[in-house]
């Protein structure tokens, strides 16, 4: 009997640990602490996708009321999940998409647009991914949500979008102006 | 004999083109030691090969080409990444515990040897 209870408890804590750790592996933990400054207070240059001409970060921001600058790169698997999101926000009048193609073959890059759509408005490349760390950015997918007028980030997401952060991105650029 | 003096001559190039490729400017390898590599934890940005860690240290030979100093790279890379990415934090309110633990933990240690030696 007390065999009995020693095996059972054995392998309850075995399945236990087993889910706990099952629903850890959902969880990216990725630490990033709070930023003391989210203001944009650089600039760079960056060449299109489609055109060899360059741009600077302050051009390409300033069309309209916000920007969102994603990070993006064909190889990047969740890029690929979450382009239906970047879809979804492409008809919202106040905002514009750029695209940053992040350490990417052009070919490879031009075929993931073609094959799912093309949600930005202007798409620059980042082959070294220098401009992606002046941003602040981890790696690929990248969110990030700048206001033009006050030239600040209001919003960053690591990681891929999902249903809830589409929602809380349009809260933010509905309530803010 | 030929063949052995080429295949040695061909080691040597290869060898060579691998050591030229590997080595960073001694400015950004003192620097990037000093920083976490935020995407592959528990490794500095020197150690790592990460797309993050490569496009990292190409940044910091940049700034080290625009003339910026030691001093101004870290406080640029902290004001994105926030002070984590720096080995040596600075005191805040945040790490002061950090700071002072060891110290209150060294001073209890030895009044803890003392009262015991006095005992005896």
């Amino acid at each position: 009997m007390v065999k009995n209870i020693k095996l059972i408890s054995v392998v309850f804590l075995v399945i236990v640990s087993f889910f706990i750790l099952l629903k850890g592996l959902n969880k990216t933990n990725n630490y990033s602490p709070n930023l003391n400054s989210s203001k944009i207070d650089f600039n760079f240059k960056a060449k299109f996708l489609y055109s060899d001409e360059e741009s600077t970060l302050y051009e390409l921001i300033n069309e309209k009321d916000f920007s969102i600058i994603n990070i993006w790169a064909s190889w990047c698997l969740p890029c690929r999940d979450e382009h239906s999101f970047l879809l979804n926000l492409k008809s919202l009048d106040k905002l514009n998409i750029i695209g940053i193609n992040y350490k990417d073959n052009e070919i490879n890059a031009k075929k993931f647009i073609k094959e799912l759509g093309n949600p930005y408005s202007k798409i620059v490349v980042d082959p070294s991914g220098v401009n992606s760390i002046e941003l602040g950015a981890y790696g690929v997918p990248e969110t990030i949500l700048i206001h033009n007028k006050s030239k600040t980030i209001l919003k960053k997401y690591i990681g891929p979008l999902d249903d809830e952060k589409l929602t809380e991105l349009k809260m933010i650029i509905k309530n803010e102006n | 004999m030929k063949i052995k003096i080429l295949v040695l001559i061909i080691f040597y190039l290869i060898s060579f083109f691998n050591l030229s490729y590997g080595a960073n400017s001694e400015k950004v390898d003192q620097i990037s030691k000093n920083l976490r590599c935020l995407i592959c934890q528990g490794q500095s940005v020197y150690d790592s090969q990460s797309d993050f860690a490569l496009s990292m240290k190409i940044l910091i030979q940049n700034k080290i080409d625009e003339g910026k100093n030691d001093e101004q790279i870290y406080d640029f890379l902290k004001s994105k990444y926030g002070e984590w990415i720096v080995y040596d934090p600075e005191i805040s309110k945040n790490t002061v515990l950090l700071w002072v633990l060891p110290l209150i933990l060294f001073v209890f240690g030895g009044l803890l040897i003392i009262k015991k030696v006095s005992i005896k």
